[in-house]
C-alpha cells in the first residue's frame, strides 16, 4: 500500500428524529485499499454510504475525498468527483438493456447534448462518435464481468445474481477512484460469490480502484479486506486489520452472541 | 436475428435493408397521398401529423422521464398564440416565429418543471393542470390575445409561396413532423434521452451515477413543451383561427390519452397513437352518418331520447372512452404493444 489517504470520514453523525443512526464514526481509506464496514443489520452501514454519496446530509462530521471536503454536496456532484456505488436492494434501470445501463454509467464522461444528440444522422456525426467510443469502453467491462449473454437483454428480466453484476458494471463504467459496494454478494450462491471475490480483487489490482465494502459474508470480508471497521448501533466498535477485528470480543458479541468464534460460524 | 457488426448499428435508425425498403415506401406513400385524396383527408392527415408531434413530445415527458402533465394544452396554446402574435404584430417570418414560440413554450416548460422537482404523481398532475387552466384564463382575458373572441392566423408565406390550402400546408406540416419525430427518436438513443429514462426507472441510481436531477427533469419538461409549442404553431394555421376555448382542459386529457393509447415510452407508439386517435376524434363526430343497418339513425334516436337534444356528442365521447378503456385493459402498452405482438407472431409463425 502506498499509504496515501484517499478518503476519510471524520466524526460523522446523523440522526433521524430521536434515533442516532450514525454516531461519530471516523475512518481513513488508503489509496488502492479495500476497506470493509461490518455490523449487524440496522447498525448504520448503509446510512454511512448514503451520507458519503450525498443522498443524506450528515448532522455533523467531515467527509474528505482527495484532500477536498465533499460533505453535503449533491449526489451528482459527488459522482463527478469519482465516487460510484452499488445498492443493497438493486437500483437498476429495469427497462434498459445491460448495455444501456452501463452506458448511463458513462454519463459524466460523455458530451452529447440535446441538439447534437437529436440530429446525428451518420457514423461520423459527433453524437454517433461519442456513442461508439463509449460503447467500446463499456464492452470491456461487459467482457470483464462475463456479461455478454445479458448484453442486449432488459435487466429487469435477468436473474438476481446477474443484476448484481450489472450494477457493479454500471458503477465501474463511471471509472471511479472510490467504489462503494453495498452487500455485493447478497443473494448470490457460493460459486457466484467466488467469482465476485475474484472480480473485486481484479478491480483493486488492475483498475486501481479503492473499495469501500459493506458485506455480511464474513469469509469474504476476512479474505479481501485490508482493514475493517465494525460498528453497532451506529457506534464504532473497533477498526483494524482483519485478524484484530475478528478476535475483538465486542465484535464477537455483537455478531454471534457470547462464547463463539467466526471459525465455527463459517 | 440480424447480426450487428459495429456499435453504430446499435443506434442507427434503419439498420437493415428491409427497414430501408419500408422507409422508402413510407416516404413515397406520404408524397403521393395528397395528389390522390380528397381535401378532407389531407386536412385529416395534417391534423394527425400535428397530434403526432404533441404525442411524441408528451411521451418524452410522461413515457420516458416518468413525469406527468395535465397542462400540455397550455404549451399548445403558447405555441399557437406565440406564432400568430409574432407574425401579426412583429412581422417575424413564419419559421422564425414558429421556433421562437416553441422556445417560449419551452421556457414555460422549464419553469413548470421546477415544482416538479418536489412534486410527484397526483400532486404534479394537479400542479400542471393548474398551469394549463391558468394559461387559457390569461389568454381569454387579455386583449392582446384577442380575448374570448380569439385571433385569426395571418397569411402563411414560406419561401415566397402563400400556403392557402390544406394541400399546400401538407408539404409544410409533414416534413416538420418527420423531422421532429426523427429527432426525438435520436435523442432517446443518446446521452440525454438515456438520462431521462434512467430518472424514470430509478432516480436515486441516476443521481448517484452523476445525472443532475434538477437539470434533467426541467430539461425534459422544456423539450416536451418545445414539441408541443411547435405543434401549436402549426395548429393555428390548420384551423386558421384560434380562441381560448380551443385549448381547454380536455385537450390536455386527450393528449395524455394519445400517449397511453399509442404506447408509453415508445416513439413509434406515439405516431400510432396520434394517428389513430385523431382519426377517431374526427370520425366519431360523424357517427350518425353511418347508414349500415340504420345504426347511425338508431344511435341518433337514442342520444336524442336519453342524452342531448341535438346530435351525438355524447355517443361519440362514450365510444371514444370505451375504446381507451378496452385498449388499456387488454394491452397496457397500447397500440405499440399490439404491434410488437403481431411482429413476434409473424416472426415465429407457424409455431
Amino acid at each position: 500500500m502506498a499509504g496515501d489517504i484517499l478518503f476519510s470520514v471524520d466524526e460523522l453523525s446523523i440522526s433521524f428524529g430521536g434515533l442516532v443512526a450514525v454516531d461519530r464514526v471516523s475512518f481513513n481509506l488508503e489509496k488502492g485499499a479495500i476497506f470493509s464496514i461490518i455490523g449487524p443489520n440496522g447498525a448504520g452501514k448503509t446510512t454511512i454510504f448514503n451520507c458519503i454519496n450525498g443522498l443524506y446530509k450528515p448532522d455533523s462530521g467531515v467527509i474528505t475525498f482527495k484532500g477536498e471536503e465533499i460533505t453535503g454536496l449533491a449526489p451528482h456532484r459527488i459522482a463527478r468527483k469519482g465516487i460510484a456505488r452499488t445498492f443493497q436492494n438493486i437500483e437498476l434501470f429495469a427497462n434498459m438493456t445491460t448495455m444501456e445501463n452501463l452506458m448511463l454509467g458513462r454519463h459524466i464522461h460523455m458530451k452529447t447534448g440535446i441538439w447534437t444528440g437529436a440530429t446525428f444522422f451518420r457514423r461520423g456525426s459527433r453524437a454517433a462518435q461519442d456513442e461508439i467510443r463509449h460503447r467500446e469502453r463499456v464492452e470491456r467491462i461487459i467482457d470483464l464481468l462475463d456479461l455478454q449473454a445479458a448484453r442486449n437483454q432488459f435487466v429487469g428480466a435477468l436473474p438476481y445474481g446477474t443484476q448484481k453484476l450489472v450494477e457493479l458494471g454500471r458503477a465501474l463504467a463511471l471509472e471511479p477512484e472510490l467504489l462503494l459496494l453495498d452487500e455485493p454478494s447478497a443473494g448470490m450462491n457460493s460459486e457466484e460469490k467466488q467469482d465476485l471475490i475474484f472480480w473485486i480483487k481484479d478491480i483493486q489490482d488492475e483498475l486501481g480502484m479503492s473499495i469501500l465494502l459493506i458485506e455480511h459474508d464474513m469469509k469474504m470480508v476476512m479474505d479481501i479486506s485490508d482493514r475493517i471497521l465494525a460498528i453497532n448501533f451506529g457506534k464504532p466498535i473497533v477498526e483494524g486489520l482483519p485478524e484484530e477485528v475478528q478476535k475483538h470480543p465486542e465484535v464477537l458479541k455483537a455478531y454471534l452472541g457470547e462464547d463463539e468464534s467466526f471459525d465455527s460460524a463459517a | 436475428m440480424d447480426m450487428k457488426r459495429d456499435y453504430y448499428e446499435d443506434i442507427q435508425l434503419l439498420d437493415s435493408k428491409v427497414l430501408w425498403f419500408w422507409f422508402i415506401m413510407l416516404i413515397a406513400a406520404l408524397g403521393v397521398f395528397p395528389f390522390l385524396s380528397p381535401n378532407y383527408y389531407i386536412y385529416m392527415a395534417n391534423y394527425m401529423a400535428i397530434n403526432v408531434i404533441v404525442t411524441v413530445g408528451l411521451n418524452i415527458l410522461v413515457g420516458y422521464t416518468g413525469q406527468i402533465s395535465l397542462g400540455h394544452a397550455g404549451f399548445f396554446a403558447i405555441g399557437a398564440y406565440g406564432t400568430v402574435l409574432l407574425m401579426s404584430y412583429l412581422h417575424v417570418p413564419f419559421f422564425l416565429a414558429l421556433v421562437a414560440a416553441a422556445f417560449i413554450a419551452a421556457f414555460f416548460g422549464f419553469v413548470l418543471g421546477l415544482p416538479a422537482l418536489r412534486l410527484e404523481g397526483p400532486y404534479l398532475a394537479i400542479a400542471t393542470l393548474g398551469f394549463g387552466m391558468a394559461i387559457t384564463q390569461v389568454i381569454g382575458r387579455w386583449q392582446v390575445f384577442g380575448g374570448r373572441m380569439g385571433m385569426e392566423a395571418p397569411p402563411l408565406t414560406l419561401f415566397g409561396v402563400n400556403l392557402e390550402t390544406d394541400f399546400q400546408r401538407y408539404f409544410l406540416i409533414i416534413p416538420v413532423t418527420f423531422f421532429m419525430t426523427w429527432a426525438a427518436r435520436n435523442l432517446m438513443k443518446t446521452r440525454v434521452g438515456r438520462a431521462f429514462i434512467a430518472i424514470r426507472d430509478s432516480d436515486i441510481a441516476a443521481e448517484t451515477m452523476g445525472v443532475n436531477l434538477t437539470l434533467y427533469k426541467t430539461l425534459s419538461f422544456a423539450v416536451s413543451a418545445f414539441y408541443t409549442g411547435i405543434a401549436g404553431g402549426l395548429f393555428a394555421f390548420l384551423l386558421g383561427f384560434i380562441n381560448p376555448s380551443t385549448f381547454n382542459f380536455f385537450l390536455s386529457i386527450y393528449f395524455l390519452a394519445f400517449v397511453i393509447v399509442g404506447g408509453i415510452g415508445s416513439i413509434f407508439g406515439s405516431i400510432m397513437g396520434g394517428v389513430v386517435m385523431t382519426f377517431l376524434l374526427l370520425e366519431l363526430d360523424k357517427i350518425q352518418e353511418i347508414s349500415f343497418l340504420g345504426i347511425g339513425q338508431m344511435l341518433a334516436a337514442f342520444s336524442e331520447r336519453w342524452m342531448t337534444l341535438v346530435g351525438l356528442p355524447n355517443i361519440a365521447s362514450i365510444i371514444f372512452g370505451l375504446i381507451i378503456i378496452l385498449l388499456v385493459v387488454f394491452e397496457p402498452l397500447g397500440l405499440y404493444g399490439f404491434w410488437i405482438r403481431t411482429k413476434i407472431y409473424w416472426k415465429t409463425w407457424p409455431f
